[in-house]
């Protein structure tokens, strides 16, 4: 019973919400690494990508709201998040348009391309900030829960109660289907195929007739897709604040990288593995030690080994050790 | 079929090509010799679109194409191969063959989803027409073995093979036989003499082993130092004293060099 109550316990504050936040930093990732992979620099405006896609997701969303359109019991962002992904991909569009195309056909380095994509971050960064503010928005609406601490523990009669929020649930199926349609994509179709062609060997794949201006713009794309949900799906579970999306940028890079920059399942396994940690180090597990351990061992403090404020420095040390021992990252880097 | 018109490309202050004038015969298999560092790859990038030339003229049958991207040439049936292959290596070899065809049904968005039906036939024939390729270079066994994981020579194989996917017109062969064996330099041959009486073929062909060149070659260019030494006969080349002395004469030095390079 004791053993059963800890792992509702672990479920409950760790396992469940590290799957969510799992799934959203994967799907942050992909994006970092589809970009770096075909077009060949680490794009530091995807996080504040993710910012205008959820943004534009949110002002439908209210829209939709205001008119009375809704899809309840599920969120009303799901159904303002295709038309999100359009207006995102425009703007990615327009920027490489106006922006990136020029260093391309420069063939400029990848380190003049980050650091391009670092003005762009800045100009997104103000475009949000502009149009939305800087505040906290909440804009899930629907059912909140699909079984709450309450309804479970009435279920089953245990003392500790497991609650699982709609919007982890959607979270990870979105996330699920996601995936798997873009490896599809890459796997099965000539375009996907072309795409991962062009990461493999630029030079063989232009004289394979392959035309780069249609891989890039197959790739914006995607990436407008990925980032909008994440940030939207990211945006229901948590809150929508632009400086919080500013700053997911760190364990977004470190999924990426720790997964192999150019590695689209090991930006999967780095999402994860990134989400875990944070959790895990940021948890307080003194109830779980409690139910677990004999009780003259009981703790007496919160048992948790970092505050949830510098939950970063996780990301932020995995990265550093994947750096140091295995730069490649965990899944070998640079191949689609 | 080629007409290149004082073709300069400079590296910095470095002048790797230097003033290139010739003339590519249709249906001819033109040999392309000269010393290593002599700016014979150097002319085929500027030639097939992956550097700008500084300066100069390409015509294709007297179409301008000087500085078209790589992905125009390969539509005007201008294709090259590398010197050290190149391959997608994460895909199966016959995979490597099948991204080859550009610009069939299938490439838009709209086809992608929605002429699934067109796209699986298509994807058929162009499966039989790789393993078909994969057959004449005698390597069918590898047709599912990752390109990465298969040998130099072999690579240099799928580069010829990449060439037959598609009707060219023009191809340019940097090196086709390096590192790779007797037996397979006389398949590499053999087809490049097939698709040169078959299909009409014109063929440049970079190439160190003489014997390669005097079997297949007709006429033969002699570069050194990023300019043409001679051009003509293989026997006129062999007697020029220019040609002997930038190239067949240090005869064993250059074997040395070859060796490193
Ligand atoms: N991208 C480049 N940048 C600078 N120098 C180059 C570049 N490519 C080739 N070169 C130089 O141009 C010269 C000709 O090279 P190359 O065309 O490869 O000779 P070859 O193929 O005849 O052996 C060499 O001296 C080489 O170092
Ligand atoms: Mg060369």
């Amino acid at each position: 019973m004791e053993f059963l109550h800890a792992i509702i316990v672990l479920s409950n504050f760790v396992v469940i919400p590290a799957i969510a936040y799992g799934s959203q930093l994967a799907l942050g990732a992909l994006g970092v690494t589809l970009v770096y992979g075909i077009l060949r620099f680490s794009n530091f405006a995807h996080g504040d990508t993710m910012a205008f896609g959820t943004m534009v997701a949110i002002l439908f969303t209210w829209w939709f709201q205001s008119i009375g359109v809704s899809i309840a019991p599920l969120p009303t962002a799901l159904l303002a998040l295709p038309i999100a992904i359009v207006v995102t991909a425009a703007l990615l569009l327009g920027t490489d348009r106006v922006v990136l195309r020029f260093y391309r056909k420069q063939k400029s380095a990848p380190v003049i391309l980050l650091i391009v994509s670092l003005g762009i971050m800045f100009v997104y960064n103000g475009l949000v900030r502009f149009i939305i503010g800087v505040g906290d928005q909440r804009f899930s609406d629907g059912a909140r829960f699909i079984i709450s601490a309450r309804d479970f523990k009435k279920l089953t009669g245990l003392d500790e109660g497991l609650a699982i929020k709609t919007t982890q649930v959607i979270t990870v199926i979105t996330a699920i289907l996601v995936v798997a349609i873009l490896f599809w994509f890459l796997n099965r179709t000539r375009t996907g195929k072309s795409m991962r062609a062009f990461s493999d060997n630029e030079d063989l794949a232009l004289l394979s007739g392959i035309n780069p201006e249609r891989v890039v713009l197959y790739t914006w794309l995607i990436v407008a897709a990925l980032a909008t949900i994440a940030g939207t799906l990211y945006g229901l579970d948590k809150s929508f604040k632009p400086f919080v999306y500013f700053q997911l940028l760190l364990p977004i890079f470190a999924a990426a990288i720790v997964g192999g920059l150019g590695n689209p399942l090991g930006a999967i396994a780095g999402g994860f593995l990134i989400a875990f940690s944070e959790v895990f180090i940021t948890y307080a597990w003194k109830k779980v030690l409690m139910y677990t351990l004999p009780e003259q061992f009981a703790p007496s403090g919160l048992m948790q080994l970092l505050a949830t404020e510098y939950k970063f420095a996780v990301s932020f040390a995995i990265l550093l050790v994947v750096l140091l021992f295995k730069p490649t990252g965990l899944f070998k880097g640079k191949s689609l | 079929m080629i007409e290149i018109q004082d073709l300069h490309k400079h590296f910095g202050g470095f002048h790797a090509v230097d003033g290139v004038s010739l003339t590519i015969e249709q249906g001819s298999i033109t040999g392309l010799i000269g010393p290593n560092g002599a700016g014979k790859t150097t002319l085929f990038n500027a030639i097939a679109g992956l550097h700008k030339p500084t300066n100069g003229k390409v015509l294709l049958g007297g179409e301008d194409i000087t500085g078209l991207a790589p992905h125009q040439l390969f539509h005007k049936g201008v294709m090259r191969t590398f010197q050290i292959a190149h391959e997608f290596a994460s895909m199966s070899c016959r995979e490597n063959l099948m991204m080859v065809p550009s610009n069939q049904f299938g490439e838009t968005l709209w086809n992608t989803w929605f002429g699934r039906r067109r796209i699986a036939d298509q994807e058929r024939a162009l499966t039989a027409k790789a393993d078909e390729v994969l057959e004449f270079l005698t390597i069918s066994h590898l047709s599912d073995e990752k390109a990465g994981q298969v040998s130099g020579g072999q690579k240099k194989l799928l580069e010829l093979g990449r060439t037959m996917m598609v009707d060219a017109k023009i191809v340019f062969l940097d090196e086709v036989g390096a590192g790779v064996n007797r037996t397979l330099l006389n398949t590499i041959a053999d087809a490049i003499k097939r698709l040169n009486k078959e299909r009409g073929y014109t063929f440049v062909v970079i190439e160190h082993d003489m014997d390669f060149i005097e079997k297949l070659c007709d006429p033969v260019i002699c570069m050194a130092e990023g300019k043409v030494l001679a051009h003509g006969s293989l026997a006129e080349i062999k007697n020029n004293e220019h040609v002997i002395e930038a190239y067949l004469g240090t005869g064993l030095k250059n074997k040395e060099k070859n060796v490193v390079q």
